[in-house]
């Protein structure tokens, strides 16, 4: 057993230390009847590293490979390349086997990362203050939204109808319990987003709006009206972004009045994991509502010889010492993501990351007016980062079905999303990326100028 | 404010003798052979370097960004890739981790994370796929999760497990809304949780953003819930009881069955804070204690490293009252051996076509399928060790605690060790102590000795508290060296030491300000890229 150090005769020993006779003595307090005694029913006995490792190969070759094929699919999570470098720092083992920096003298690696991917977060989101991330952007725009509700004492929340669906059922599910009310929409398939619409739902009642920049369909709109609304009527603007390389493009949510900015962390340094784990970005505009914040935080400070160090902070407002008068019921971050984040957007920088970000639109646009000329496609969009619509005129679940049989992965369709919403099934997702090459393009093009035909 | 050092912070010189700890003449620098000082990531980077060559921008005028192309600066920084590998290097030497030594932390479980586990989640067909991608081309990462679920399930001795939740709190959170789906579905509006005092700060956290009344219950003297306080309280509107156990006073709660069907008995569910399942699993079954949710830490029992605060995750196991109204998504085989992977899109005609429409899932907790790059790891764990292994596990655990407890009471107070063995982990107090000696102070001076402390102040019930968790995955060898150095700092606290209050001398950083930093908060750098008189984050107040 490969993993167990003890011996036998260790183990005797230790017993005769215990004063024990037999292993038996020290689970004296459970219950005779509740014991487990004889194997665990059908779980085979103890494997090889290499029969283990074949066992989970056979399982991973039964996947298609996002990197073996022609790859169109975003909403919400997006293939990028990550530099090997990434890899390797997080797999130090001192990053990598440490726990949360409860003894902050001996954990200066982790809390003077947390502090610089703090920095690099509030930066890039236009903010004074981010956290030290949360479980993914779903959860961190919940949080924002029950944070919303503390800060305004105000129950309503406005959603946009262009917010990924998912993220809406999650508030909505957490919501109900609260006694909050989640003001939802679904998207009007239209080339710009209905801010009129959104505006004219905010009431005196409405703690916060929820809008997605860019958004579900890839549109990209000015927020600085939204946000003008919302303060008028005392209610904050929450800004979810899902593809944090679009920031090095254009304009910051905080430039445009966002309060709260929350998001989806994976594209840097993360990967696409079937989903998980991810990382929830969390930031605030106005450092004033620093202790409605959920999460961890890690500030500044000094130790005994004056020296800068770094611990975890403002912890009263955690649930540890709170209790249920906690902001929040987490208790843990996403620290081993938030540090591939932070290496990645260090090895970017400025200059990388805009450079990124413009490689991506530069593909997502060569996409578009491939797909253009596809005859029974629309595109949807005047607007987009690195990820559009289009209409294909007739059901797009099929389509992309049929194309991933053809080897092609060709974006999420909108009736994955909203199954229920008829008028939305002949709409399909589709992204670029830096590792989109102009072939995949072309292949795609010409798979569905096949399909559609 | 401006300059590279904003906090004013310089490279310390230490004299030569004069604390009488340092042997040897002080450094030029201030650094240490081996250990030099690495300033932020702001203080070396520039906003022209980057680490990775992209092509520069083309100049073509193709903008379809609407016209809110980005105008001012971000204000990042990049470095080279020698320089980045060079940063993150040198800050990983300032952090202790369990491949470092023994990380007795309570409650926590650091064992050792085999790397086997970290090679098969890297596997493009589990890394590089899409959470989104038709499900026919992710049957392999569906098994997966099925085949763990399974292996859950059995483990536990109960009926389903919603996979999703992130970490063990959204587990706990999990659990409480099925529980409040499962009374909702009733038709019965109850609005109190009972928390015994010993529980997880989360516990009543949990309770209170699901909506319920927190009330607490006592322990007995003895370290376990007062059974008959809980049973005087029980009535039609309590919705449930959290439990830990074996609970955080290192102990197996011997009551549960009791306290379980009292609660069944008025019409409650109990949740069973799973966090400490490494310490029974394979020798106890929860679901046969009469839990009807607990969430599992898979990072805890099953290894999954915990990378310095996280990625966790908490699949919630739950029992057959409870798992018609677990969240989505959810995986299910049907009878003909095919893993289908439950959305919206499905959920009420799968729940019609094979549970007779006896699914109500609660909603969706999470935008995807839960933590994947953690489910192969646990299952690489799981496969590993087998029925044999996770056994052993439980008794190693077990053993190399109770070890650790009576190779140390006679020089520490341990509040319940008449209490009975203890399971996993072991609790002793700063009774005896001299002074104001503090376990803060004991604390501090393992350091010194070369270890990452125990748990501090946790459990609250005990004064001074100090829980060490060894784990199954530490030699008898590596305990007596870690219990050799604990005792000598121990006695040193009863002796009076002093010099345990300036302690620790030797680790990275002496002791930090933490006062300093709640009343002040600086949470970003507030260097160069700051606007121009800007004012220092000063809160008013304080903490």
């Amino acid at each position: 057993m490969r993993y167990l150090p003890l011996t036998d005769t260790d183990r005797s020993e230790m017993l005769s230390v215990v004063g024990a006779s037999s292993i038996d003595d020290l689970f004296v307090d459970v219950p005779k009847e509740a014991r487990l005694d004889g194997p665990i029913r059908d779980l085979p006995m103890h494997a090889s590293e290499m029969a283990v490792e074949k066992h989970m190969r056979a399982r991973a070759a039964k996947n298609l490979v996002a990197g073996d094929v022609p790859f169109f699919l975003g909403a919400g999570a997006y293939r990028h390349h990550v530099p090997a470098s990434v890899d390797h720092i997080i797999q130090r083992g001192e990053f990598l086997t440490a726990y949360t920096p409860y003894q902050p003298e001996i954990a200066q690696g982790t809390l003077q990362m947390l502090f610089e991917f703090q920095t690099q977060v509030a930066k890039l989101y236009g903010c004074e203050v981010a956290n030290a991330s949360m479980y993914d952007g779903s959860t961190a725009c919940w949080e924002a939204i029950s944070m919303a509700s503390r800060v305004t004492k105000r129950n309503r929340a406005v959603l946009s109808g262009a917010l990924h669906p998912h993220y809406s059922e999650v508030a909505k599910t957490m919501a109900k319990y609260l006694g909050l009310e989640i003001a939802d929409a679904q998207p009007a398939i239209q080339a710009a987003p209905d801010n009129a619409g959104l505006t004219s739902r905010i009431d005196e009642n409405t703690s916060c709006v929820v809008v997605q920049y860019p958004d579900i369909l890839g549109r990209i709109a000015d927020l600085t009206e939204i946000a003008e609304a919302a303060h008028a009527k005392g209610a904050l603007l929450i800004v979810v972004n899902t593809e944090p390389v679009a920031l090095g493009a254009i304009k910051s949510p905080g430039e445009m009045g966002a309060d709260i900015v929350v998001g989806e962390g994976q594209s840097l340094g993360v990967g696409l994991q079937f989903g998980g784990p991810y990382l929830g970005l969390f930031a605030v505009r106005d450092k004033k509502h620093v202790r409605q914040m959920p999460g961890r935080l890690c500030g500044e400070t000094v130790d005994a010889e004056g020296k800068r160090g770094f611990v975890l902070t403002l912890s009263t407002r955690e649930q540890h010492i709170r209790r249920e008068k906690a902001t929040s019921n987490i208790c843990t971050n996403s620290g081993l993501c938030a540090l591939a984040f932070s290496v990645h957007m260090t090895l970017l920088g400025e200059v990388g990351l805009r450079r990124l970000a413009a490689e991506n639109h530069r593909l997502a646009c060569l996409t578009a007016d491939r797909l253009a000329k596809v005859p029974g496609v629309t595109v949807l969009n005047d607007t987009f980062f690195n990820e559009f619509t289009i209409q294909v005129g007739q059901d797009a679940r099929e389509i992309v079905r049929t194309l991933a049989d053809k080897g092609v992965l060709a974006g999420v369709s909108l009736g994955r999303l909203y199954p229920d919403v008829e008028r939305l099934s002949d709409a399909l997702i589709v992204a670029t990326t830096e590792t989109t090459s102009e072939d995949d393009i072309e292949a795609l093009g010409s798979a569905l100028e096949e399909v559609l035909a | 404010m401006n300059a590279p050092n904003a906090s004013g912070w310089k490279p310390a010189m230490v004299p030569a003798g004069e604390d009488g700890l340092h042997n040897g003449p002080a450094t030029t620098t201030g650094n240490r052979a081996l250990m030099l000082e690495e300033p932020l990531l702001f203080e070396i980077g520039h906003a022209e370097t980057t680490g990775v060559d992209l092509p520069e921008n083309s100049g073509e005028s193709s903008s379809r960004l609407g016209g809110l192309d980005r105008s001012e600066p971000i204000g990042l920084v990049g470095l080279t890739e020698p320089e980045t590998v060079r940063h993150y290097t040198r800050l990983s030497r300032q952090n202790y981790g369990i491949d470092l030594g023994l990380f007795p932390l309570g409650s926590c479980t650091m064992k050792h994370n085999p790397r086997l586990n970290e090679k098969v989640a890297r596997m493009p067909g589990f890394a590089d796929i899409h959470p989104l991608q038709p499900v026919a081309t992710v049957r392999g990462a569906l098994e997966v999760i099925n085949e763990l679920a399974f292996w859950l399930i059995d483990l536990t001795g109960m009926h389903g497990v919603a996979m999703s939740p992130k970490a063990g709190a959204h587990g706990e959170l999990c659990g409480i809304l099925c529980i409040r789906a499962a009374l909702e579905a009733r038709g019965d509006a109850r609005e109190v949780i009972l928390v015994p005092e010993s529980a997880h700060g989360t516990n009543p956290a949990t309770a209170a953003f699901a909506g319920y009344k927190v009330e607490d219950i006592p322990a007995t003297p003895e370290g376990r819930v007062d059974l008959d306080a809980l049973k005087k309280r029980l009535g039609p509107d309590v919705a449930g009881v959290m439990i830990t156990n074996p609970n955080t006073c290192g102990l197996f709660e011997r009551d549960m069955k009791a306290i379980s069907d009292a609660v069944h008995e008025a019409g409650g569910f109990v949740y069973c804070d799973g966090a400490n399942f490494n310490a029974i699993v394979g020798k106890v079954r929860p679901g046969d204690l009469g839990v009807d949710a607990m969430h599992i830490n898979l990072h805890k029992t099953f290894s999954t490293p915990h990378g310095g605060g996280g990625p966790g995750s908490g699949p919630v196991v739950l029992s057959e009252a409870l798992s018609p109204f677990g969240p989505l998504p959810y995986t299910a085989r049907t009878k003909d051996g095919v893993v289908h992977l439950i959305e919206e899109e499905d959920a009420e005609r799968f729940s019609q076509e094979h549970f007779d429409g006896r699914m109500q899932h609660f909603g969706r907790m999470t935008a995807f399928h839960g933590q994947m790059g953690m489910f192969t790891r646990a299952l690489s764990y799981i496969l590993s060790h087998g029925a044999d292994g996770l056994k052993q596990v439980a008794e190693d655990a077990v053993l190399n605690a109770n070890y650790v407890l009576r190779s140390l009471e006679d020089v520490l107070d341990a509040p319940f060790g008449k209490s009975g063995p203890c399971m996993h982990e072991a609790l002793f107090s700063d009774r005896g102590f001299t002074g104001d000696l503090s376990t803060l102070d004991l604390a501090k001076g393992l350091i010194d000795e070369g270890y990452h402390p125990m748990t501090v102040y946790f459990p609250l019930v005990v004064h001074g508290a100090m829980l060490v968790e060894p784990t199954e995955t530490e030699s008898k060898a590596a305990l007596d060296q870690f219990i050799t150095a604990f005792r000598s700092v121990a006695e040193r606290a009863k002796a009076g030491d002093e010099s345990l209050k300036e302690a620790p001398y030797y680790a990275p950083r002496r002791r930090l300000d933490e006062t300093q930093a709640a009343r002040k908060p600086m949470l970003a750098w507030q260097g160069e890229t700051a606007p121009a008189g800007k004012p220092t984050m000063t809160e008013q107040g304080g903490s």
